[in-house]
């Protein structure tokens, strides 16, 4: 499954490359892209884990930029 | 500017009075300590807080992080002033970066900005606002003259003028009426038109331009990757060097532990790599935004980045070189004149709806008297037999002529030949072909003078047909007779023989071809909006039909990589001299701050040259 999430308060790109590694370490994730231009999460990830893997993708998120959240 | 970024550019100019203030005042030890220390709290108290938050979390080598401990390194070496200075640099930078940032996604956002608020939807008589999302197939929409099409469907009332630049780039408006066809995002200009609707908004022609745009930034270039990968290691390195700087000279060669920190504060400041991270996506997004508003649809940087070292152009000639669509080329009487022979032909194909029937029909324009024409018998694979004035009129190709036993003329010409014969006489023959694109010579020339070194022609065509394109346009190649799988083994040839460096670009009209657009370096569909197997074959979608739009596509990715290597050869250099110049002693602490938030701020203002238009 294949979806778009939009990234609140993310205000540095590199930090957007961090969340991106961060996010690609995660199981059942195939592809992620986390772009700092349209501030927008791309993630696709096995279906039957994908809400567990939201969830983890959010909580790097939130690591690497406190005040970053993921609005679908 | 936002509410924030007002808010931060009002701090900034307090602490800055503050820090003048503090310059001047003659005050010495722990007062003029404290004369530095309330500017600087004042501008840097958010990037304290997040330093310390984050190294709480583990994520040392973040960009507040290093700015923290330069200044706080510079406080304990008693350079005050630069230690406010720095920071007051960094967020005015900062500040900078951010208004840049925002202005250039507001500026690719306002090229988006095709998204229809609502629709106007005439249903049981009444009219009621609906989201487009709502709309659904059959229903019919009203749009008002200056109103943007909602969804995709057919002109049933009104005539008007619509104006679909948004969508193909052409800003020239052109009229439209009953029966006609009108894309959603395009915008009616001039009378009120009811309009049955034919797609829903998820496949329309607007949502599918949105998306597409929308996940471009997805796809990201080698270049991208590298500056990623790059920043990885360019921090941590060149913060290690900072440390060994401060420590090695003064504790096992007696230096001066003041004059080698000062250095390796230098280091710190210089160690961010946002020039680079900010700056190269920001071109490649502009690149993109600024394609589309041309009509070049890029499915992502990575086609973008592709694109710019074309090498060879692979065109499938229907449809992208030629018009797809017959027309008669010449006619050749054998008795009679040529008028007299096409009204004649034209006459018996009247109630055809075969291509070729049409195209002749077509040329002969509206003077058909059909009152003459008796009994029609449509042969089919074969042509069509008709009484005209009480003759039978015969109008096919030689396997008719030669049913009928008929002596027929053969013909040079490169087409399909009709032939025409009234009784047993024959009276000559038709020659219908698909015209090149009028613009199809000059797409060519202009891919030779960005210097495509190979450009070849594939076609299902018989060779005659083919062969005659190609000439006309002088392509390097020129293989006909080829079914879809021989096409794309004609495409993996030629991806053998290019050079390793260069892509291969195959254009197509997105019909029967998605397994060629796929294997190409660079698949480009053209005027394929309606047809969704091409743009999910594709990598790059031209809105228009105009085959000299791939010069320009070509030319704009060009230029987009070469706006990305200027900054990433600009920031190395000049970060790199000043770590040198630093690391030797003869940089100072102002030098370093404009390496870092000054060559960030011209790598931003360079990038957004990617979205101006430019006029070749």
């Amino acid at each position: 499954m294949k979806r778009i999430y939009k990234l609140e308060n993310l205000d540095c790109a590199s930090c957007a490359a961090k969340m991106e590694r961060a996010i690609e370490k995660i199981k059942g994730v195939k592809e992620v892209s986390v772009s700092f231009m349209t501030q927008r999460l791309t993630i696709e990830a096995a279906d039957e884990m994908f809400e567990d893997i939201i969830e983890m993708a959010a909580k790097a998120c939130a690591r690497i930029e406190p005040d970053c959240r993921i609005k679908s | 500017m936002s509410k924030r970024q007002k808010r931060n550019l009002v701090r900034i100019l307090i602490s800055l009075i503050l820090f003048i203030a503090a310059v001047v005042l003659p005050a010495e030890g722990i007062t003029r300590l404290l004369a530095f220390l309330i500017p600087y709290a004042l501008t840097g108290y958010d990037i304290l807080y997040s330093a310390l938050r984050n190294i709480i979390r583990g994520q040392v080598f973040d960009e507040n992080f290093l700015m923290s401990l330069a200044t706080v390194g510079a406080f304990a070496i008693g350079e005050y002033p630069e230690a406010v200075a720095v920071m007051l640099f960094y967020q005015v930078g900062e500040l900078f970066q951010d208004v840049a940032v925002g202005k250039s996604r507001k500026s690719i956002a306002s090229l988006m900005d095709i998204r229809p608020e609502s629709a106007l939807v005439l249903r049981d008589g009444s009219e009621m606002e609906l989201s487009p999302e709502e709309v659904e197939v059959g229903d019919t929409i009203i749009v008002k003259p200056g109103g943007r099409v909602p969804l995709d469907g057919l002109i049933i009332e009104g005539n008007t003028t619509i104006n679909a630049s948004v969508l193909t780039g052409e800003s020239l408006p052109y009229d439209s009426g009953p029966g006609d066809r009108v894309m959603s995002g395009t915008v009616n200009l001039s009378g009120v038109i009811k309009v049955k609707v034919t797609s829903e908004y998820e496949n329309s022609t607007v949502a599918r331009i949105l998306e597409l745009v929308e996940s471009a930034a997805s796809k990201k270039a080698r270049a991208e990757r590298f500056i990623t990968r790059f920043a990885r290691y360019y921090t941590p390195c060149v913060v290690i060097t900072a440390v060994l700087l401060a420590l090695i000279p003064p504790l096992f060669f007696s230096q001066s532990l003041g004059d080698w920190l000062n250095r390796a504060l230098i280091f710190l400041v210089v160690s961010c790599p946002c020039a680079l991270v900010i700056s190269v996506p920001l071109s490649f997004f502009g690149g993109i935004g600024g394609a589309s508003r041309e009509g070049i649809l890029i499915k992502g940087a990575n086609y973008l980045e592709a694109l710019s070292k074309t090498e060879i152009v692979v065109f499938d000639k229907t449809g992208t070189l030629t018009e797809g669509s017959f027309s008669v080329a010449a006619v050749h009487p054998e008795v009679g004149t040529r008028a007299q022979l096409l009204e004649l032909a034209a006459t018996a194909e009247c109630y055809s709806n075969h291509p070729i029937a049409c195209s002749i029909v077509e040329a002969q324009g509206a003077l058909i008297d059909k009152s003459r024409v008796g009994e029609i018998t449509e042969l089919s694979g074969l042509g069509v037999r008709a009484s005209i004035d009480d003759r039978l009129v015969q109008v096919g190709n030689s396997r008719l002529m030669e049913q009928v036993g008929v002596k027929w003329q053969n013909c040079d010409e490169p087409g399909t030949i009709v032939h025409i014969a009234m009784d047993d006489e024959y009276l000559g023959h038709i020659v219908i072909s698909d015209s090149i694109k009028p613009d199809a010579e000059t797409a060519i020339s202009a891919l030779r003078r960005l210097g495509v070194s190979k450009i070849v022609m594939l076609t299902g065509d018989a060779r005659k047909v083919g062969e005659a394109v190609g000439a006309r346009l002088k392509t390097d190649e020129t293989h006909c007779e080829l079914l879809p799988d021989k096409k794309v083994a004609e495409v993996e040839r030629l991806l053998n023989e290019k050079s390793k460096r260069g892509t291969l670009v195959f254009v197509g009209d997105g019909v029967n071809d998605a397994p060629v657009l796929a294997r190409a370096d660079v698949g480009i569909a053209m005027g394929a909006l309606g047809s969704e197997a091409a743009i999910e074959a594709a990598d790059i979608v031209l809105t228009d039909d105009r085959p000299s739009k791939i010069a320009r596509a070509i030319l704009l990715s060009r230029r987009t990589v070469r706006i990305v290597r200027q900054n990433i050869v600009f920031a190395l250099s000049v970060k790199a001299a000043v770590l040198i110049l630093g690391a030797m002693g003869a940089a100072n602490i102002w030098l370093a701050v404009f390496a870092d938030v000054g060559v960030t701020v011209l790598a931003i203002i360079n990038s957004m040259r990617t979205l101006k238009k430019s006029s070749s």
